[in-house]
């Protein structure tokens, strides 16, 4: 198996085109993944791209319309950006410690694809496209057109995500819930994230994704353009019909971290109390 | 194998190993730098955390292939400086160290907080040591270190 240090992002897409290399970029999944016996080398299963020395693709730029976000940019160094949306903040602090975060990225939490990846999360909710190159060609994607299932992709062997574009979108509350097995360094049984934008007691912009209950990250686009546009207690009194909207979605399963009848419970208590506390203010 | 070049503890080395290698392997079985401890392995307890430009990283979970051009300090770099005689009083003064497996973790950690913020407030120093495990000290002791630390070495951060 081939191993490889690219030098520039140029020559990254050069050896990708041959197809056999996996990229990795924080390693933060990847080595716990393919962990060896100690003082072993990880057993990676394919050519491995070491691209972390790629510092080209560590930028935050503010687009006018939207931010651009190097592919390499940690979550620490996101944290610290001014620019970078409160409720992204919100989630990005609670993922994991500093350490795991100043390697983290969020481009390497979707090449991984579990369904309970908080950043994933943040993704959906804040509509995020994807910049995705191979030699001599780039394609854009939302997000929910990327991630397909639990380490699931539409990535070729080719490709690589190059830059994560969050359109700039103003909100009158959000609000990110992790809930895991303890308070620091844990990885989420289910996690919520909402936004809305009100406006003279109008919701204009209603926005909800919840993680870890289903293969992918679950966000009923279709459910929040239905009371868009509507007052604030015409959407409240809709409480049991918008929760209905979730039943064929909501499918958590039994694992080593959570059980699906908790999980579906507690999905169901962060979608009411967004919607039944979206008019008050943090 | 093949060749990485990085600057270790102000030095410049390179080393011909597997770019899989995990470069807390590199630094205790290659190098001879054994201050950086495992604990599990899996990025959950801090132990092996060393500082690259800087910032604190989990040794265990850093391929080799990731620190090319990278500057890297660890806790046997870091003794030979002025903060580090700070938190080592700091530490001992608190009763912050028991086993001490936990303890160059913690004192990297320490650091890579006080360079980013010389005078943190209780919960930032509970953010900064979330990733940090220690089964001894029950953490109050290593709390009152960090603060003690940014007192006690008020403009060396």
């Amino acid at each position: 198996m081939k191993h490889v240090i690219p030098k520039t992002y140029k020559e990254a897409l050069e050896h990708l085109s041959e197809g056999t290399y996996k990229v990795l970029a924080g390693g933060t999944d990847l080595m716990v993944k393919n962990r060896s016996w100690s003082e072993t080398p990880a057993r990676f299963k394919q050519d491995m791209l070491y691209i972390h020395n790629l510092d080209e693709l560590r930028y935050v730029e503010d687009k006018g319309d939207h931010l651009a976000i190097g592919a390499l940019t940690d979550y620490e160094t996101l944290l610290r950006h001014e620019a970078v949306p409160k409720v992204l903040k919100d989630c990005l602090i609670e993922i994991a410690g500093p350490a795991i975060r100043k390697v983290g990225t969020l481009a390497g939490n979707i090449g991984n694809a579990s369904p309970a990846a908080d950043g994933v999360l943040l993704l959906y909710l804040l509509d995020a496209q994807l910049v995705i190159e191979r030699k001599g060609a780039r394609r854009e994607a939302l997000i929910d057109d990327v991630i397909t299932g639990p380490g699931k992709t539409t990535l070729s062997n080719e490709e690589m995500i190059k830059e994560i574009r969050l359109p700039k979108s103003t909100f009158t509350k959000t609000q990110f819930l992790k809930v895991g097995g303890r308070k620091a360094d844990a990885i989420s049984k289910v996690a919520f994230a909402g936004a809305v934008r009100i406006e003279d007691g109008i919701v204009k912009d209603l926005r909800m994704a919840i993680g870890a209950v289903n293969v992918t990250v679950v966000r009923l686009r279709e459910v929040e353009k239905l009371h868009t546009g509507e007052t604030i207690s015409a959407v409240q009194d809709s409480i049991v019909s918008i929760k209905n909207a979730y039943v064929p979605h909501i499918k958590p399963i039994d694992d080593q971290r959570s059980n699906r009848v908790y999980r579906k419970r507690v999905a169901f208590n962060m979608i009411e109390d967004f919607i039944m506390n979206m008019h008050i203010q943090d | 194998m093949a060749k990485v070049t990085f600057t270790l503890n102000g030095e410049s080395i390179t080393v011909d190993e597997p770019l899989n290698m995990r470069f807390l392997d590199i630094l205790r079985m290659k190098l001879g730098l054994t201050g950086s401890k495992e604990g599990c392995g899996e990025g959950e307890c801090g132990a092996c955390a060393v500082l690259i430009d800087g910032q604190l990283v989990n040794s265990c979970l850093l391929p080799l292939g990731s620190v090319e051009g990278r500057n890297v300090m660890t806790i046997e770099g870091y003794r030979k400086t002025k903060r580090y005689k700070i938190l080592e009083d700091a530490f001992i003064e608190e009763g912050a160290v028991q086993c001490g497996i936990c303890t160059p973790g913690m004192v990297m950690a320490s650091e890579s907080l006080l360079n980013q913020n010389p005078k943190p407030s209780e919960k930032e120093i509970r953010i900064a040591l979330a990733g940090n495990l220690c089964r001894c000290t029950g953490y109050e002791m290593i709390f009152k270190a960090v603060k003690r630390a940014a007192k006690e070495g008020e403009g060396l951060w």
